[in-house]
């Protein structure tokens, strides 16, 4: 995944030109509807236009970006992972239980079951040719379960440690720890689809798996690896909200991340039928559901409209994405 | 994909055999046959194998209270299984219908000071309405089911919620047709009972025998031969999600008469076990394989296990949830694994 790229192929050019591309591009309705709703809530919404807000709601919607990242590049390959929920709560569960054996071993320990469920979710896709939404669906339902059972039947399970804390809530000068580890995730992912041979075969894989596969893509591999690494940020997410919350909550962490990460992705401009990935834009995407959460709890709106308003922006996000054609 | 050559495979094999062949031929076509067989009515074979497995253990398994009671239970997941089916036939996908679910049965119980039929018409009117939109947008405007349907079920979702203050509405104490709807009998026959068997009747019967029901597989086989055949493909998309609309509104409206009040959380989660019926019955998501009674199978199979795992009783709840988890991986492996058998053949 890392694999060294050839320095031909600086960072600096992609910077360069992201800007401009995410505005001309499928994403550029999600950019207009975030600045458009930053400028209105600046203007009216008391408050909301100071660092302390920002900072908190960047810090907010980490866990949502990290958690579609991988949804990003799952759905690049024309899949889909319903299961990242439970992959959340199976990660809390296990990185709570195990705080005993020093936070090392936890963390190895959640990570691991994180990677172990989205490598069976993948071998399940790519070997057993089973459809992503059943075999992701039915991680789901087990996965939930098997997180509840970890957490020695569905307690809460506390977390006290300081140190632990830090991931959660931390701060590095005026910036939330969770922020810095998204950014770090969102990077290693644009980089990572673009410049690294792993990016490439995950975007043939999706565009045409038949062509890819003639052309020498190792789509089997490709495919596991993808559903491993979106298990493997499932997994980091869980340990954030962990970490924020205090505890692991089995029976809610997570539950129904799956449509907001696959939200925020769609609206970010990555189409459901893959061999696209715009991992920026799945950020706009994200940043675009949780200004309007906050900002409609600022303003005392009740949380039933804000869901109204998301998906009027999902669809015409969508709409606007629509191939050009008859 | 696969599909079109499933079907095409499947139908030559019984005069395939010529009268002298060898003993081998024969054997390996009437396998293939069991298999064929197995795969498309494997659900009711484990429906039939949990149920004896049920009455060889526990006395009370097979007794007429129990069994009444996991139809009752399955009833109005059975409804909105069924209408799933439908769209799941045309290649589609309704994520909406816990979401329409709960709308009607608020504007069900909303209405029941009115009386019984205005409270079913307006909830079941209004869920359908919302599954014509659905159809509208992705026939029309073109944008995919999963998209739509998503957006559906958070916006209805939160038109729920909105609209009641995120409070339950009590259904009328003296709206008695509507609670006897949701709590009454026929003879020992609970009503939701009778009314999924006469939905999923008519629902075989419209997909086996009528032009819409074989218009909804020619859909879902393949969209682009169905247009060139000179189906109307976009009335028959819209009228499937209509119809599921309007199944979950019926769902819905039983749901509120049978809880004696119309909550706006209600059916939330139901859009996945709906699809997991399906599945396990063995309607393909690709669209244009499967059917109702299949579904029905996959209802009562989910529902008969569920049933086996509360009666052994020992196991947590929360271990249920991982059988059945594996249990629906389970079965769609096995599924996959014939179905490529027979293709291969």
């Amino acid at each position: 995944m890392t694999a060294a790229a050839p320095p031909t192929v600086p960072p600096t050019r992609l910077s360069a030109r992201a800007p401009a591309r995410l505005l001309s591009g499928p994403t550029g309705g999600a950019v207009l509807a975030l600045v458009a709703l930053v400028v209105l809530n600046a203007l009216f919404t008391p408050n909301f236009a100071t660092a302390a807000n920002a900072w908190n709601i960047l810090w907010q919607v980490s866990s949502v970006v990290i958690v579609a990242v991988g949804m990003t590049i799952v759905i690049a390959t024309g899949g889909i992972d319903l299961s990242v929920g439970s992959v959340m709560a199976i990660a809390g569960a296990l990185v709570a239980t195990q705080l005993g054996h020093g936070i090392p071993v936890a963390v190895l320990a959640a990570l691991l079951g994180a990677v172990a469920i989205g490598t069976l979710n993948g071998t399940l896709v790519a070997r057993w040719k089973i459809q992503p939404i059943v075999v992701t669906l039915a991680t789901l339902i087990a996965g939930r379960g098997l997180a509840q059972v970890l957490s020695n039947d569905g307690q809460l399970v506390p977390v006290r440690d300081a140190t632990f804390e830090v991931l959660g809530r931390g701060r590095i000068g005026p910036v939330p720890v969770p922020v810095i580890i998204a950014a770090v995730v969102v990077a290693l992912a644009a980089y990572a689809l673009r410049a690294t041979p792993f990016g490439r075969y995950v975007l043939a894989a999706g565009g045409n798996p038949a062509a890819a596969r003639l052309a020498g893509v190792p789509v089997q591999r490709t495919m596991i690896m993808v559903y491993a690494v979106c298990g493997l940020l499932a997994g980091i997410a869980g340990l954030l909200e962990t970490s924020r919350l205090g505890a692991s909550d089995a029976a809610k962490m997570g539950l129904n991340i799956e449509l907001d990460a696959i939200a925020a992705t769609v609206v970010g401009g990555t189409a459901l039928s893959g061999g696209r990935a715009v991992v920026l834009g799945t950020v706009v995407g994200a940043l675009v559901m949780q200004v309007i959460a906050t900002s409609f709890n600022m303003l005392l709106i009740p949380y039933a409209w804000s869901l109204v308003l998301k998906a009027a922006i999902i669809l015409v996000a969508v709409y606007f994405q629509r191939p050009k054609q008859a | 994909m696969s599909t079109p050559i499933a079907s095409t495979a499947a139908t030559p094999v019984a005069p395939g055999v010529p009268a002298g062949a060898a003993p081998q031929p024969p054997r390996s076509a009437r396998t293939r046959r069991a298999m064929i067989v197995l795969q498309h009515q494997g659900a009711l074979i484990a429906l039939v194998l949990a149920s004896l497995f049920g009455f060889a253990r526990y006395a009370t398994f097979l007794t007429p209270e129990n069994l009444l009671n996991v139809l009752r239970q399955n009833s109005m997941l059975g409804l909105v299984a069924l209408g799933m089916t439908f769209v799941i036939l045309t290649a589609g996908i309704d994520l909406s219908v816990g979401s329409l679910l709960a709308v009607a049965g608020i504007v069900g119980a909303t209405l029941s000071p009115r009386g019984t039929l205005v409270a079913i018409a307006g909830g079941v009117g209004a869920a359908t309405l919302l599954g014509l939109v659905n159809g509208l947008v992705i026939a029309k405007i073109r944008i995919q089911p999963f998209v739509v349907t998503l957006a559906m079920m958070i916006a209805a979702r939160g038109a729920a919620l909105a609209f009641t203050g995120e409070e339950s509405v009590r259904v009328a104490t003296d709206a008695t047709g509507l609670t006897w709807l949701g709590r009454g009998f026929v003879g020992p026959i609970p009503v939701p009972v009778l009314l999924l068997a006469v939905a999923f009747a008519a629902g075989w019967i419209v997909l086996r025998h009528t032009a819409f029901g074989r218009h909804v597989y020619a859909v879902g086989d393949e969209e682009g031969a169905a247009r060139l055949l000179g189906l109307e493909v976009d009335r028959v998309v819209i009228a499937t999600y209509a119809l599921n609309g309007a199944l979950a509104g019926l769902a819905g409206v039983l749901l509120a008469a049978r809880l004696g009040a119309g909550q706006p959380v209600a059916g939330t989660g139901w859009e996945l076990d709906a699809i997991a019926a399906v599945v396990v019955g063995g309607t393909v998501l690709t669209g244009g394989q499967g059917g109702a009674g299949l579904t029905l199978s996959g209802v009562l199979l989910l529902g008969v296990i569920l049933n086996l795992l509360n009666l052994e009783g020992t196991l947590s709840p929360w271990w249920q949830w991982v059988i059945r988890g594996a249990f629906l991986l389970a079965v769609v492996v096995v599924q996959g694994r014939m179905q490529r058998t027979v293709d291969a053949e």
